[in-house]
């Protein structure tokens, strides 16, 4: 069996809440913080990038495996805010942790789903037997064009995976993606911001995709929702989980551990990631865990886990994912989140 | 461009590389090609452990040009577990509360850009814990 031996999550500690957003473009804040379910996002200091926070959610993971790092064959990391247009994020993660030279690394880009990429081929690679170990990460920064509603929610932060197929904290039972040539949200080379399709990122994309691979995961695994113990979806909003999970028969109790966007935003490729790794820092041995992402473009990657043994000997080796949430926060203001985001432009 | 130097330095700015002499076991960080205590000049690498604590510091409130948007900010002398006593920026810190003892940790953050289409440069910051 093949499956995860260690997970580590990062989170910056500034927030800025949603109402301070509001207040800046004139919106109400009450109806945008109900409206999204969201009461605040992460945001990276100024010196913290994919790069850097992919390091950290790696260096958790490790120390949670209690393995060589020499060992581990790829690292891939998903983004859609790589720093390098050319040249992999993971050139620079396995140099800082030791993990390289001989090692494959690769960077993805798929919209909000490149970190469920990322584990989906670094499991592949241990399934095949091409090498012991492998790690996905799902890592960004994320970006969102001043005054656009994704400005609430795109903020920062990643989870990291190791797979591998001894003492495993959890197994990995079957997997199944789901994707379509769907226009609902891009960026175009050199651009700053993504674009989007405003409520055509709705049905026809997020909900469409998320549900086409979670039947089809449910079918291939002849399990019902009422099996899991956990639930986790992409999570561009505090209200689209929550609407998906329902579609697909799951209730707000399986969904709860993962439900970290309303203090955390959208991480893009973090988002379900960091869900997981929330749930595996409270799960127990042979908890059944059902996790879907999405990433627009679009594409949904679906996992079923289970839980073993090994969990509750490495939770507590790491800093859990709701202990940095809620814990050393610092406030900014709009100006100095702009500030913090590059958003101000000045002389060169 | 710094791109060399910069390669070059990878091994103690990303990873905490030190030389400890053959000789006389002086360790030097970063690692040098010849002993400053007894002239030897055959070294192995030894990993420093990355806490230590805080001895002293300055709050830099006039930054360098690559530094000049990031002001204020912190930096101090740490001595690590080692003994071995280095100077870095104290990042994500609440400039109020800094003091001397602190317990820090070294955390792998961007250190400066190369320009708007140069290198991004990495390695440790000290951040209190």
């Amino acid at each position: 069996m093949v499956g995860i031996v260690g997970y580590g999550a990062y989170v910056p500690r500034y927030r800025i809440k949603a109402e301070v957003i509001a207040k800046q473009w004139g919106a109400d804040p009450e109806a945008v913080t109900r409206g999204l379910s969201l009461v605040e996002k992460t945001v990276p200091g100024q010196d913290e990038d994919t790069i850097t926070i992919s390091v950290a959610a790696a260096q958790y993971a490790l120390r949670r495996a209690g393995i060589d790092p020499k060992e581990i064959g790829a690292v891939y990391v998903g983004s859609e805010s790589h720093p390098y247009a050319v040249k992999p994020s993971a050139t620079i993660l396995i140099d800082a942790l030791g993990i390289g030279p001989h090692v494959h690394v690769a960077s993805y880009e798929f919209a909000c789903k490149a970190g469920t990429e990322a584990m989906y081929v670094a499991y592949s690679h241990v399934k095949a037997g091409e090498m012991k170990y492998a790690m996905g990460i799902g890592a960004d920064t994320s970006q969102g064009a001043p005054g656009d509603a994704l400005e609430y929610t795109a903020s920062a932060g990643g989870a990291a995976f190791i797979m591998g197929r001894e003492r495993l904290v959890a197994e990995i039972l079957f997997t199944h993606s789901y994707t379509s040539d769907t226009p609902d949200f891009w960026r175009r080379e050199g651009e700053n911001y993504p674009r989007h399709g405003g409520r055509f990122t709705g049905d026809p994309a997020y909900f469409r995709h998320i549900v086409g691979a979670g039947k089809a995961l449910l079918e291939k695994s002849k399990m019902a929702p009422a099996d899991f113990k956990f639930a986790v979806f992409h999570m561009p909003n505090g209200k689209f989980p929550q609407e998906v999970g329902k579609r697909l028969g799951f209730t707000k109790d399986q969904m709860e551990a993962g439900w970290i966007v309303p203090w955390m935003g959208n991480t893009y490729s973090g988002s379900s990631p960091c869900g997981l790794a929330a749930i595996l820092d409270v799960a127990k041995p042979g908890d059944l865990i059902f996790m879907v992402s999405f990433g627009s473009g679009a594409g949904s990657d679906g996992f079923i886990y289970r839980v073993t043994d090994e969990i509750v000997k490495v939770q507590d080796r790491a800093p859990k994912l709701r202990q940095m949430l809620d814990s050393d926060k610092v406030y900014l203001d709009y100006g100095q989140y702009a500030k913090y985001r590059r958003k101000i432009k000045l002389n060169e | 461009m710094i791109t060399a130097r910069y390669a070059r330095e990878i091994p103690q700015r990303y990873r905490l590389e030190a030389s400890r002499c053959a000789q006389c076991a002086t360790v030097s960080f970063p690692p040098r090609l010849v002993c400053p205590t007894c002239k030897g000049r055959t070294f192995s690498t030894i990993t420093l452990q990355n806490e230590g604590k805080l001895l002293s510091y300055t709050v830099v409130r006039v930054g360098s040009d690559k530094f000049s948007k990031e002001t204020p900010f912190a930096v101090g002398i740490i001595e690590l577990k080692d003994g071995i006593r280095i100077t870095t920026q104290i990042a994500d810190a609440n400039l109020e509360k800094l003091a001397h003892g602190q317990t820090v940790r070294l955390v792998f953050r961007k250190i400066q850009e190369d320009g708007k289409a140069g290198i991004l440069c990495y390695g440790y910051k000290a951040i209190v814990v």
